[in-house]
């Protein structure tokens, strides 16, 4: 559709572009990635004609650009420019209607059927379908910017350029603009070359991205393939840290602050009661992989609240309420991991290991009234739940990888199987050994300052104590358990 | 439709208004059998003097009509400028195009000049010669600068050509003895006493000027969204500027070249006209023409009665009733604009 023959260009003494050559398939969604100064701009106004072709060539569907006059240009391809000028007091309609332009002949051309169609459909797809007879100035910013998407379309290019489409638009005038884009891409077989800023539109949306720097290409491919952080940090010249998207299977992107946090060893943890709940408190926000209540999943977090319910209740909404309860004792939930039991927190048990490089702590409450072995839980009857869980935090001292974190886990779920196998839980449906109970929750979180760990299983020193910790604090809080059932 | 029927009528009723005032007040009625009995043959009925026909033929007809083509030549080019150079405070001046016209007509009365065969009408014909040069030399100029001929050396251009041709009439004004109240009074603009050559000199730029500025109506509408826009939907952007702006220029050389430079005509109505039926170039255009011409008339008409029998410079008066009237018509558009 489009190929980008060893283009150069020079501004000046300074060269700009270097040698540049790709090619971009029909119906592609292709990214040009780079820094300030790296030639995206420039590239695109070579493409549109907006700069004369000095070294190279560029093919539009076959055609030279050379040999393409500036109507027939504007029939294969169409521009949606950073920021276009306003124009005061024209219609969204006289602004898409501009798009019929090159399709137009003759001095006095009349508006035909074709043109009103080519019109309403470029509107139907930008959504702006009701605002056909607004001024353009009473648009917002977003609505602006869809209104001359809409004039590119009508123009029915087969290729679309554009350049920062979402420089000046908030979130959801971005995700609104981009949305539409890309399926008015797929539905009409448009060609789309877009330089992006923001390295996670370009991961998100497109099929290719180029990366320029200085003028040459740095890399390209697939967004996943050619965005790794050694390119982008060599490119941006910034610390990157490339993340998984929760919901696309696309890399995205985020900077490493150059911020010292705070020295929070293990140590700053307190360990305070209130009449229902354990809560844990860091100094100062520690990274955790849980299966808690609220807070799941990876999170920063400074609370950990472990909360006494009554044995009836009522667990239809369970998360909203435990919500109020954290608001209602003044812990902010979206850095609080909060988690529930039937269990008396009065038997918390508290345990902390000093190793040499590292320290560990452990917070763990027992209950086994629904203890279940794990391989055989598919013979229990569903909805067999009685009250009794463990639950569990961990904290360490240190740096750990994503990788650490999960090894952590299984550490941890290993020893306190372990433990209860010890003690002899049995479940009580299938009467063999117990793994843990229906219910467990748990909480590894770490300082991430100090000493990396690239692991935690049991092959690490770190490993090695985290397992005996939480098996010891696992024993400990099941002895009070009983203890207390006893008493009672 | 109903802005063109409105702004038709306008220009009707501002003719007939226009023939019927003066010294000797006609009726409209009398006019239309006159206009009749004079084109088409008709009998003149008995009640209307016969020294009222070459009244309204000779004197009163050419004078509306050539201050109508002056008022819609100007309000044209201004419109045209104002689209093109996306400056609210352009107007058909702005090129310098002017100022050399008036340079050719102000040498012509300087050195006291008459061709032979032309005789008086040499002043008109030397002018726009002039004003056809100056545009050629800005273009060129502008051209030599920068290929692209962006629209901010155009204006620079305009304005360097503008001051020193400004300057060549000060140097004129100010070596000449007799020839001052003549030079003051050509400068200040009128549209008494020249006939129907003059009309017949400004009609085929007008014409042309005309038809070529509304065949790039589109076109204007693209620029008014700047030229990078204009380029991305497909215009022809240097061509097309040079065509544009050198229409407009030519109304704007031949309108200065019979009768004076006019101000505030080219400045104002395209903008009155934008305030009430919005800045689309193909409505834009054939209303300001309309109203431009009607305005003209008036003003005109003003012009000679006020202070009757003696007459007012018509530059004088288009402002004296442009600018209050362009005040509220802006005040008004405006605050409903907040409200």
């Amino acid at each position: 559709m489009l190929e980008v023959r060893t283009v150069s260009h020079r501004y000046g003494q300074q060269q700009v572009l270097d040698g540049v050559t790709f090619a971009v398939e029909k119906g592609e969604i292709f990214g040009i990635l780079g820094p300030n100064g790296s030639g995206k701009t420039t590239l695109i106004k070579l493409i549109s004609k907006e700069l004369p072709l000095a070294s190279g060539e560029i093919v539009i569907d076959g055609r030279k650009l050379s040999a393409l006059s500036a109507k027939q240009w504007a029939r294969m391809a169409a521009v949606l420019p950073q920021t276009a000028e306003a124009a005061p007091g024209y219609t969204v309609r006289e602004t898409v209607a501009l798009g019929r332009y090159p399709h137009q002949r003759g001095f006095f051309p009349t508006w035909t059927e074709d043109d009103e169609a080519a019109l309403r459909d470029a509107l139907a797809a930008v959504g702006l379908t009701g605002k056909i007879d607004e001024p353009l100035e009473r648009l917002s910013g977003g609505e602006r910017q869809r209104a001359y998407l809409a004039r590119a379309l009508a123009q029915e290019p087969k290729l679309l350029l554009l350049d920062e489409p979402t420089n000046h638009m908030d979130v959801s005038g971005q995700v609104r603009l981009l949305d539409r884009l890309a399926e008015a891409a797929h539905a009409r077989g448009l060609t789309v070359v877009a330089v992006f800023h923001d390295m996670n539109a370009a991961s998100l949306y497109c099929d290719r991205v180029l990366v320029l720097n200085k003028g040459k290409i740095a890399a390209l491919g697939a967004p996943a393939d050619v965005m790794t952080p050694a390119l982008l940090e060599e490119v941006f010249a910034a610390p990157i840290v490339r993340l998984a998207h929760p919901a696309s299977a696309t890399p995205m992107f985020s900077f490493m602050p150059n911020k010292k946090q705070g020295e929070s060893p293990v140590g700053g943890l307190r360990l305070s009661f209130l009449d229902d709940a354990a809560v844990l408190t860091a100094a100062a926000p520690l990274r955790v992989l849980s299966s808690a209540l609220i807070g799941a999943g990876f999170q920063w977090a400074t609370h950990f609240v472990n909360r006494q319910v009554g044995l009836g209740y009522d667990c239809s909404d369970a998360e909203g309420d435990m919500r109020r309860y954290l608001e209602q004792h003044g812990f902010p939930p979206e850095r609080t991991v909060g988690m529930m039991t039937a269990v008396d927190v009065r038997d918390a048990v508290w345990l902390q290991k000093e190793g040499e490089a590292f320290s560990v702590a452990v917070m763990a409450t027992a209950g086994v009234g629904n203890a279940v072995d794990a391989a055989r839980a598919w013979q229990h009857q569903p909805l067999a739940a009685r009250p009794g869980t463990i639950n569990m935090v961990v904290v360490i001292d240190g740096v750990l990888t994503e990788a650490a974190f999960v090894q952590a886990v299984m550490t941890a779920t290993e020893a306190k199987a372990k433990a209860l196998a010890d003690r002899s839980v049995c479940d009580p449906e299938t009467g063999t050994l117990a793994t843990g109970t229906s219910t467990d929750s748990l909480a590894v979180a770490a300082t991430q300052t100090g000493q990396v760990f690239a692991y935690a299983g049991t092959a690490t020193e770190l490993g090695r104590a985290l397992g005996r910790l939480v098996y010891e604090a696992t024993v400990e809080a099941l002895g009070r358990w009983e203890k207390r059932r006893k008493r009672r | 439709m109903w802005m063109y029927i409105l702004a038709v009528t306008a220009a009707v009723l501002s003719l007939l208004v226009g023939i019927s005032t003066g010294s000797l007040s006609i009726p409209f009625s009398s006019i239309v059998r006159i206009l009749a009995a004079e084109w088409f043959g008709a009998a003149l009925p008995r009640h209307i003097p016969a020294d009222w026909v070459p009244i309204v033929m000779a004197i009163r007809l050419p004078r509306v009509v050539l201050a109508f083509l002056v008022g819609a030549s100007l309000a044209l080019a201004g419109a045209a400028f104002q689209g093109l150079l996306k400056n609210a405070l352009a107007d058909p001046y702005t090129l310098g195009v002017s100022s050399g016209a008036s340079v050719g007509a102000v040498l012509v009365i300087f050195l006291g000049w008459q061709w032979p065969l032309f005789g008086t009408f040499t002043l008109p014909v030397v002018s726009i010669l002039f004003g056809m040069a100056t545009l050629a030399a800005v273009l060129a100029f502008t051209r030599a600068v920068e290929r692209r001929m962006s629209v901010e050396t155009i204006i620079l251009a305009g304005i360097i050509f503008g001051a020193f041709f400004s300057a060549f009439i000060s140097l004129m004004i100010a070596l000449t003895g007799e020839e001052l109240r003549q030079i003051i009074s050509w400068l200040m603009g009128s549209v008494a006493m020249r006939g129907w050559k003059y009309s017949g000199l400004l009609l085929p730029f007008f014409l042309v000027g005309a038809a070529v500025l509304i065949a790039n109506s589109r076109e204007l509408n693209a620029f008014a969204f700047g030229e990078e826009a204009a380029l991305h939907v497909g215009v022809d952007v240097t061509r097309r500027k040079v065509i544009i702006l050198t229409a407009a220029a030519l109304l704007t050389g031949a309108a200065v070249s019979v009768s004076g430079t006019i101000g505030f005509v080219g400045l104002v109505v395209p903008h009155m006209v934008r305030l009430v039926c919005g800045p689309n170039y193909r409505v834009l255009l054939p209303l300001s023409l309309l109203y431009g011409g009607a305005f003209l008339v008036l003003a005109d008409v003003a012009a000679r009665t006020i202070i009757e029998p003696r007459e007012l410079p018509i530059g004088v008066i288009t402002s004296l009733i442009g600018a209050p009237l362009f005040a509220v018509l802006f005040f008004r558009k405006t605050k409903r604009k907040m409200g």
